[in-house]
C-alpha cells in the first residue's frame, strides 16, 4: 500500500517502523511518529467526516487542537472506544482502529447530505429551534433523528480496562507550553533555583521550533531543544511533562493537567496508568501557549483540501507529508509564505500565492519570487470548486478596503488551498479564571487581560512572533516569576547564562486585517462561507442572526451555535466576531469578547475519575465485627458510608421469613445487633451539663452519674435533626450517642456552637465512635446471657433501666448501658473496638442455649416502629418539630437558657393546627403493607390533583402483632385518631387505613423495665 | 480550588480540607423570646449575598477542626484575609485591598 | 483485661504477616504499627499548669507550635489543633497513662482513650513520596513538610493525620472504620512501584 503523499525524506517520523491502522474499516499504513491525521493525509484520504447540520464532506483542516472536522471514534472495542478525539492530536499506534464520528450511513454517501444540498437556504441558523421545537412533545423524537444524523460519538458500553490516577504537585513556577517561550522561561526559572513544572500537549517538547526553518547560533533548532531539555531534565527541581494538556486554570493558581501516558502505545496491557491527572498548585504561572493560525472565511472553504497554511507546513516538515499535488495559498501576511516555500521545496507545484495586500517586500516574499512562484497581490480566493476535494479556485481582485471584489474572477486549478488570516494568541487558559481578554489592533488578536492570578504571559500569547524576541521574552519572564515565587530563597544565579542564541530574523511587511473574503454576490447569496466548521455556522448565518436582532456576540453564539462544538470555537470564534462586527458596522472589541472555559480540549471521564472507581468510588466503613457478619452470610445495607448487616438470611429463607424469625426470636428470647456505627461523642468539662441543656430540648441538670437519658436536638428553626441517648459518666463527663448518619454533623454542630457562640463554656468534645464496638442484646433472655459472661450484678435492682455500669465482659473492660430501642429488656455492651470481635463471639457462645439470634437493621426498624420510636431522616425530614412528633415530653419547659430551637416553636407557622403530625396507621387489610412514601388523602374518589394531607414514613408487617402497620405524618393527625384515611397507590387502587397511636406494642413500656 | 490560609494551623491548605459554613458575624440574640417573629426570622433566615467583599465562616474540617472567618471577594474569588473566631475583619471595603 | 481476650487491629483481615512473608521488594514499604495506645488530649496551651501537668505525666514537653510533634522513648505527642493533641504510647499502657494525666492535670482539660478508634500505618521506601502525592494535596517538599511535622489532611476520600519521621518515612494515623478503604487505596496507588509489607 503506498502512502501517496509521503515525501521521501524529512519529517520527525521513524520510517523504519511502519504502523498498520484502519479508518472506517479500510486498512492503511503510517509511521511511528505520525499523528492519525498525518497518516491519513499521507494516504491521500480526503473526506474524514460529515458536517453537523448540512452533512457536507469534510477534510482535515489543521494540525493541532483547533481541528474541527477530524474527530473520530477511536478504539477497537466497546471497552476501549473513545468518542471524539482529534486525529491531529492522536498519535498513531499499531493496529489503531477508528471511524468517523459523524456521517450516517457513511462518509462518502450520506442521506443527510441531500438535505444539506437542497436545504442550503432551508436550514438557516436556529433551524432546529424553529422547526422542531413545536409541538414540544415531539422534540424528543426529532432530537433522536438529528443526533443520529449528526452524530457526536458513542460512549463505551463496557468497563474501561485501563487505570487512571491523579497526582498532586506544588511548585514555584508552572509553565504551560514548551515552545521557544516556555522552554527559555523554564531555563531561567530553573537556573534561579525555582521548582518548575513545564507541560506541553504534544509528544515532543519544542513547539514551533519543531518545524522552523530558522537556525539558532547557526545550527538546527533541534540542537538548542536537545541542549535545553537535557539541562532541564538533569535539574531535580524540574518536572517535564510532554503529552500533557493543561486543560484548566483554576482559582489561586491551580492548574489541571491531563497526561496521556500510554495512549500512544495502543490498546495493550500496560500494567500502569493510562492517563494521569496532575493537579498543580503553583506560586507563579507562566502561560506560553503561543498562537493559533486563523483561517480566512471564503466561499466553499470547507471543501476537503482547504487547510490552514501553518498546518500545511507542519505536515510537510514534521511528518514528511505533502497533503496534495498543487497548492493555492491565500494570505494576509508574510509568515504564511512559508507554506508555499515548504510545498515548493518538497517538489510539488504551487499554482499561485494570492496575497490580499497591495504589496509586500518581506524576505519570504522575495524567496517565493526567487523560486518563480506566481504571486498575485490585492486579490483573494472567493470560491472553491469541487465537492469531495478541491478542484480549482476562483480568484478575484479586491477593492482598497477589501470589502468588495472587482471585475471578474479567474479560475486556477489546484487541489489544496492553504489560507492564513493571521494569528490568534491562545488565550483560553487565562480566560478560565475570569480574566477578560483585551483586543490589540497591532496584532489583530485578543491577548490575556487583567487578572488576579499570579500569572505571567510570554511569547506568541502576547503577540510576540519573532523568535529571538520570543526567547528573550521567555528568559526574562522565567526569571521574574522565579524571583517572585522564591522571594529571596532561590539560588544566586547569573542572568548572563540566559543568552538568546544568534538568529537571522527575516524581515516581514505588515499584515492586513482581513477575516471575511467578499464575493460578487451578497453574503446571503454567495457560496457558503464557513466560520465554524463543526456546527456549520456560515458568515451568512451570522449576518442573518444580526438582522434578526442578535447583536451581542453571546447571543449570536447561542443562536447560531458558533463555538459550541467539541473544538469550542478555537478555529472560528474570532472570525465569527469579525463577521458580526462587519455586519453591525462595529469594531471587533465593540462586539464583545470571547471567553473560553475549561476544558481546553476534552478530557476523558476516566482521567477525571482517576482511581476513585469501583471499590474506591466511595469509602466503605466497617465495624470490628464485620468478618463475623460476612461469615454468617448477612445481607448488607448502606447507612451513610457504613456497611451494616441488613438481615441474616438462613438457607432457603426469603427476606420476609428472615425478618419474622429475627423479630420473634428477639421478642421471645434474645437477639443481638451490631450497634457500633452509632455516633459517640465524649464530652468533658465542668460546663458539659450546661452545654447539653442548650443543645438538647430536654433538661440535663438532674441526670446523675450512672444514668442515661434520651434527648432530641433541634436546629434553630425548631426542627428535629438528631436524637440519641446521652449518659452521665461523671459530673463533668458525658457520653453522647447520635444517629449513625448524623455523627459527623452532630460533632460539627457542637463544635460550631462552642467555638462561635459559647467559647466561655468549659467543655471539650472528642469523637469516640470508632473506639467502641457496640453490641446490643435484646429480649427477655438477654440478662441470662449477660450473666454468663460478666460477674457484675446486672439484676433490675442493682442495674435498673436507663442506667449504665462499668463491668468486665468476657474478660474485657466494658461499659454496659441498659437502654432499649426494641422495647425489650436490653443491654448495650461497649468494649474497645480491638476487642469487639472477641467479645461478640463470647456473647454469641453464651447465648447459644437461648438461641441468640443476630438481627440486622431491618428487624431493628420493625421492632422500634412497633414501639413508635422514630428514626431521624425516615420519620422526620427536617420539617418536623418535637410537637409534630407528639413528643412534648422531650421538651424542657423550665430550662433557664433559651435552648436551640425553642424560640422557633412559637412562630406562627409552627403553631398551625394542621401541621403534619406523626401517627400510627393500621391498614384495613391486615396483610397489606403500605408502601413507604405513599400519599394520604382524607376522602376517597377525589379528582386529580387530590388534596394530599400526609404520607407514610415507615411501614412493615409485624410478625409479633400479626398484622401490618405503619407510621405516617398526617395533617392534624394527633386529633384524628380512630378516623379513616385513604391511600391512592401508583397502580390505581386506593387502600384504607385507620389513624391510631404510634405505639403498637407494649404501650405501657413494661417489657423493657424488668 | 481555593487555597486557604488556616489561621490556626498558620499555613495554606487546599480547599478539600475545608467546609464552608455561611455568612460570618451572625450573632445569636441573647434573649430570643423577646424578639418579634420578624426579628427572629431575620436572624434565622436572611443572609447577605453581595457582589464583592464577603465575610464568611469556614471550618478546617479535615485539619484542626477549628472554625474561622474569611474575607473573600465573590467575583474574583480572592481571599483577602482569614482571621480567628472572635476577631473582626481588617478589610471591609474594596478600596483597602 | 484477661489474657484470654483476643485483640485485633482494624486491619487484622489484611493478613500483613502473610504479605510480609512474601518478601516483595517494592518501592513502597508499609507497616502497621498496630495496637498502640492513642489518647486524645485537650487543654489550654496558655495555662502553665496544664503544660506542667502534661510534662510531669508524660516526661515530655507539649508541642505548642502548629503542626509540630514531640517524642521520647515511649511517647509521641502530635499537635492536632491549638487545644488538641494526640498522645501515642505503647499498647496496653494507655489506661495507666490516662490515669497519670488525670492525676497531674487540674482545671479545664479532657483526656479520651481512642486506642480502638484508630491505627497507625508507617510508610517508607523510595517511592513513598509519589504514593503520598497521589493521596494527599499537601506539599511534601522538605521545606514545607519537614521531619517531625504533623498535618491533618484529606487522604483520598477519607482523612488522616500524617507525621513525617524521615525524608522517606511517614506515619499515617487513620480511623478504624476507614482502615480497609485506605488499605485498598494504598494498594491501588502503590501498584506501579510495588508494595512490600513488613512487620
Amino acid at each position: 500500500m503506498k502512502q501517496i503523499n509521503r515525501v521521501d525524506n524529512g519529517g520527525r517520523i521513524n520510517r523504519h517502523k511502519t504502523l498498520v491502522f484502519t479508518f472506517n474499516n479500510k486498512t492503511y499504513q503510517g509511521f511511528e511518529g505520525d499523528t492519525l491525521a498525518s497518516a491519513l493525509l499521507a494516504n491521500g484520504v480526503d473526506v474524514v467526516g460529515r458536517s453537523f447540520k448540512y452533512s457536507r464532506p469534510r477534510g482535515i483542516v489543521t494540525a493541532d487542537a483547533q481541528e474541527p472536522n477530524a474527530i473520530f471514534q477511536v478504539g477497537s472495542s466497546q471497552a476501549t472506544t473513545i468518542p471524539n478525539p482529534r486525529a491531529t492530536q492522536t498519535e498513531l499506534y499499531k493496529n489503531l482502529e477508528c471511524h468517523s464520528t459523524n456521517g450516517w450511513p457513511n462518509v462518502d454517501f450520506d442521506l443527510m447530505g441531500t438535505v444539506g444540498k437542497i436545504g442550503g437556504a432551508a436550514m438557516p441558523p436556529g433551524f432546529y429551534y424553529k422547526t422542531f421545537m413545536f409541538p414540544q412533545s415531539m422534540w424528543m423524537s426529532y432530537e433522536k433523528i438529528i443526533r443520529k444524523g449528526a452524530g457526536l460519538g458513542c460512549s463505551p458500553q463496557l468497563p474501561d480496562p485501563d487505570s487512571y490516577d491523579k497526582l498532586h504537585h506544588h511548585c514555584d513556577v508552572m509553565i504551560v507550553g514548551a515552545g521557544p517561550a516556555g522552554l527559555s522561561a523554564a531555563l531561567s526559572a530553573a537556573r534561579a533555583g525555582a521548582r518548575v513544572i513545564i507541560a506541553d500537549e504534544q509528544n515532543e517538547l519544542g513547539g514551533s521550533l519543531l518545524c522552523t526553518r530558522q537556525l539558532l547560533d547557526g545550527q538546527a533548532a533541534q540542537v538548542w531543544i536537545d541542549k535545553t531539555i537535557s539541562e532541564l531534565a538533569q535539574n531535580k527541581n524540574v518536572i517535564l511533562l510532554p503529552r500533557s494538556t493543561v486543560f484548566g486554570y483554576f482559582d489561586h493558581n491551580y492548574i489541571g493537567i491531563n497526561e496521556r501516558r500510554s495512549d500512544h502505545l495502543g490498546e495493550v496491557d500496560h500494567n500502569g496508568t493510562r492517563q494521569r491527572l496532575h493537579k498543580v498548585r503553583a506560586k507563579q504561572v507562566i502561560l506560553a501557549t503561543g498562537a493559533h493560525e486563523r483561517p480566512l472565511v471564503y466561499g466553499n472553504n470547507d471543501v476537503p483540501g482547504c487547510m490552514l497554511a501553518s498546518a500545511v507546513s507542519t505536515y510537510i516538515n514534521r511528518y514528511g507529508v505533502v497533503p496534495g499535488k498543487t497548492l493555492a495559498l491565500m494570505t494576509t501576511n508574510d509568515y504564511a509564505y512559508k507554506a508555499a516555500l515548504d510545498w515548493h521545496d518538497a517538489g510539488r507545484k504551487v499554482a499561485l500565492i494570492v496575497d490580499t495586500r497591495a504589496s509586500s517586500d518581506g524576505d519570504m516574499v522575495k524567496e517565493a519570487m526567487q523560486r518563480g512562484i506566481n504571486i498575485v497581490f490585492g486579490h483573494a480566493i472567493i470560491d472553491v470548486k469541487g465537492s469531495k476535494r478541491v478542484k480549482s479556485v476562483e480568484v478575484a481582485k479586491l477593492n482598497d478596503s477589501a470589502d468588495k471584489v472587482l471585475g471578474s474572477s479567474v479560475n486556477y486549478v489546484c487541489d489544496t488551498v492553504a489560507s492564513s488570516g493571521g494569528w490568534s494568541p491562545v488565550i483560553h487558559l487565562s480566560s478560565h479564571t475570569g480574566s477578560r481578554p483585551v483586543w490589540r489592533d497591532d496584532i489583530q488578536g485578543f491577548v490575556p487581560g487583567e487578572t488576579v492570578q499570579a500569572q505571567h504571559v510570554c511569547g506568541g500569547l502576547q503577540g510576540v512572533y519573532n523568535l529571538s524576541q520570543t526567547l528573550k521574552d521567555g528568559f526574562s519572564c522565567g526569571a521574574v516569576a522565579a524571583q517572585e515565587a522564591c522571594k529571596g530563597h532561590g539560588n544566586d544565579h547569573d542572568d548572563d547564562l540566559n543568552v538568546v542564541p544568534q538568529i537571522d530574523e527575516l524581515s516581514e511587511s505588515a499584515s492586513m486585517a482581513l477575516f471575511h473574503i467578499p464575493h460578487f454576490k451578497p453574503t446571503s447569496r454567495a457560496p457558503k462561507q464557513f466560520v465554524d466548521y463543526q456546527n456549520d455556522v456560515t458568515a451568512a448565518g451570522i449576518e442573518m442572526a444580526n438582522r434578526e436582532g442578535f447583536e451581542s456576540i453571546e447571543h449570536v453564539k447561542r443562536y447560531t451555535a458558533l463555538g459550541f462544538g467539541t473544538d469550542q470555537g478555537k478555529l472560528g470564534n474570532i472570525n465569527g466576531m469579525a463577521v458580526t462586527a462587519k455586519s453591525l458596522g462595529k469594531t471587533i472589541p465593540e462586539t464583545g469578547t470571547t471567553i473560553f472555559r475549561p476544558m481546553y480540549t476534552p478530557v476523558t471521564f476516566g482521567a477525571l475519575a482517576g482511581s476513585d472507581v469501583k471499590q474506591l468510588f466511595d469509602p466503605a466503613r466497617f465495624t470490628a465485627m464485620h468478618s463475623w457478619h460476612l461469615a454468617q452470610g448477612a445481607e448488607f445495607e448502606d447507612v451513610g458510608q457504613w456497611k451494616r448487616p441488613w438481615y441474616f438470611p438462613q438457607p432457603g429463607e426469603t427476606m420476609q421469613q428472615s425478618l419474622q424469625r429475627e423479630c420473634l426470636a428477639t421478642r421471645n428470647s434474645v437477639g443481638i445487633l451490631d450497634a457500633s456505627t452509632l455516633g459517640k461523642i465524649d464530652i468533658q468539662g465542668k460546663d458539659a451539663r450546661e452545654f447539653l441543656n442548650r443543645i438538647y430540648t430536654n433538661p440535663w441538670s438532674q441526670l446523675a452519674p450512672g444514668r442515661c437519658r434520651y434527648g432530641v436536638m433541634c436546629k434553630e428553626d425548631g426542627m428535629v435533626f438528631d436524637d440519641g441517648v446521652t449518659s452521665c459518666i461523671d459530673d463533668n463527663r458525658f457520653l453522647m450517642t447520635t444517629t449513625t448518619g448524623g455523627a459527623p454533623g452532630v460533632l460539627a454542630w457542637l463544635e460550631l456552637w462552642h467555638q462561635t457562640e459559647w467559647p466561655e463554656l468549659e467543655v471539650y468534645f472528642s469523637t469516640v465512635t470508632d473506639h467502641w464496638a457496640t453490641m446490643t442484646i435484646s429480649g427477655p433472655n438477654s440478662r441470662k446471657v449477660l450473666e454468663k459472661i460478666t460477674s457484675a450484678d446486672v439484676s433490675n435492682e442493682a442495674f435498673p433501666y436507663m442506667g449504665w455500669i462499668p463491668a468486665e465482659v468476657a474478660g474485657v473492660k466494658a461499659r454496659i448501658f441498659r437502654i432499649s430501642f426494641t422495647g425489650e429488656l436490653s443491654f448495650e455492651i461497649n468494649v474497645q473496638a480491638n476487642y469487639g470481635l472477641h467479645t461478640w463471639e463470647a456473647v454469641i457462645a453464651a447465648g447459644e442455649e437461648f438461641n441468640i439470634t443476630p438481627y440486622g437493621t431491618e428487624t431493628m426498624h420493625i421492632l422500634r416502629a412497633e414501639k413508635g420510636f422514630i428514626i431521624i431522616g425516615q420519620d422526620t425530614d427536617g420539617s418536623v418539630t418535637p410537637q409534630d412528633l407528639d413528643m412534648n415530653w422531650v421538651v424542657g419547659k423550665k430550662k433557664e437558657f433559651s435552648y436551640l430551637g425553642k424560640r422557633s416553636w412559637t412562630r406562627i407557622d409552627n403553631q398551625r393546627s394542621d401541621r403534619k403530625q406523626l401517627v400510627g396507621l393500621k391498614p384495613k387489610d391486615p396483610n397489606f403493607v403500605l408502601p413507604e412514601g405513599a400519599q394520604i388523602v382524607f376522602e376517597k374518589g377525589q379528582a386529580i390533583p387530590m388534596t394530599m394531607v400526609g404520607h407514610v414514613t415507615s411501614s412493615y408487617f409485624s410478625a409479633c402483632l400479626g398484622y401490618s402497620f405503619a407510621l405516617a405524618v398526617v395533617k392534624g393527625g394527633i386529633d384524628r385518631k380512630g378516623q379513616s384515611v385513604f391511600l391512592p397507590l401508583a397502580d390505581g387502587t386506593t387502600v384504607e387505613a385507620e389513624i391510631c397511636s404510634s405505639v403498637f406494642y407494649d404501650p405501657k413500656g413494661e417489657r423493657q423495665n424488668v | 480550588m481555593l487555597h486557604i490560609h488556616c489561621p490556626y494551623c498558620e499555613e495554606y491548605r487546599e480547599e478539600e480540607e475545608f467546609s464552608v459554613v455561611g455568612e460570618a458575624h451572625i450573632i445569636r440574640p441573647l434573649a430570643p423570646e423577646e424578639l418579634t417573629d420578624q426579628e427572629w426570622a431575620s436572624y434565622l433566615f436572611f443572609r447577605k449575598n453581595p457582589r464583592g467583599l464577603h465575610h464568611e465562616m469556614w471550618a478546617h474540617s479535615h485539619g484542626c477542626r477549628k472554625f474561622f472567618n474569611m474575607t473573600r471577594h465573590t467575583v474574583t474569588y480572592q481571599i483577602l484575609e482569614t482571621y480567628k473566631m472572635g476577631q473582626q475583619p481588617s478589610i471591609t471595603t474594596e478600596d483597602t485591598k | 483485661m484477661s489474657n484470654s481476650a483476643r485483640v485485633e487491629s482494624p486491619l487484622e483481615h489484611a493478613d500483613f504477616a502473610g504479605l510480609a512473608a512474601l518478601k516483595i521488594n517494592g518501592g513502597v514499604i508499609l507497616r502497621e504499627a498496630k495496637l498502640l495506645g492513642h489518647l486524645n488530649l485537650r487543654g489550654n496551651a496558655n495555662d502553665p499548669d496544664f503544660l506542667k501537668g502534661v510534662k510531669s505525666a508524660l516526661d515530655l514537653d507539649l508541642p505548642l507550635a502548629p503542626c509540630s510533634s514531640a517524642q521520647n522513648a515511649n511517647t509521641t505527642i502530635m499537635w492536632l489543633s491549638p487545644d488538641e493533641w494526640l498522645v501515642i504510647v505503647d499498647g496496653v499502657t494507655e489506661a495507666a497513662i490516662e490515669g497519670k494525666l488525670r492525676q497531674s492535670l487540674r482545671g479545664h482539660f479532657a483526656v479520651s482513650d481512642i486506642s480502638g478508634a484508630q491505627t497507625m500505618l508507617e510508610i517508607s521506601g523510595k517511592d513513598c513520596l509519589q504514593l503520598l502525592q497521589k493521596s494527599i494535596g499537601y506539599d511534601l517538599h522538605l521545606d514545607s513538610f519537614p521531619i517531625n511535622k504533623v498535618i491533618g489532611t484529606a487522604l483520598a476520600k477519607s482523612s488522616a493525620h500524617i507525621r513525617r519521621t524521615g525524608e522517606y518515612n511517614f506515619q499515617l494515623i487513620i480511623r478504624r472504620s476507614f482502615a480497609d478503604y485506605i488499605w485498598l487505596w494504598l494498594q491501588q496507588s502503590s501498584k506501579e512501584y510495588g508494595l512490600s509489607v513488613t512487620l
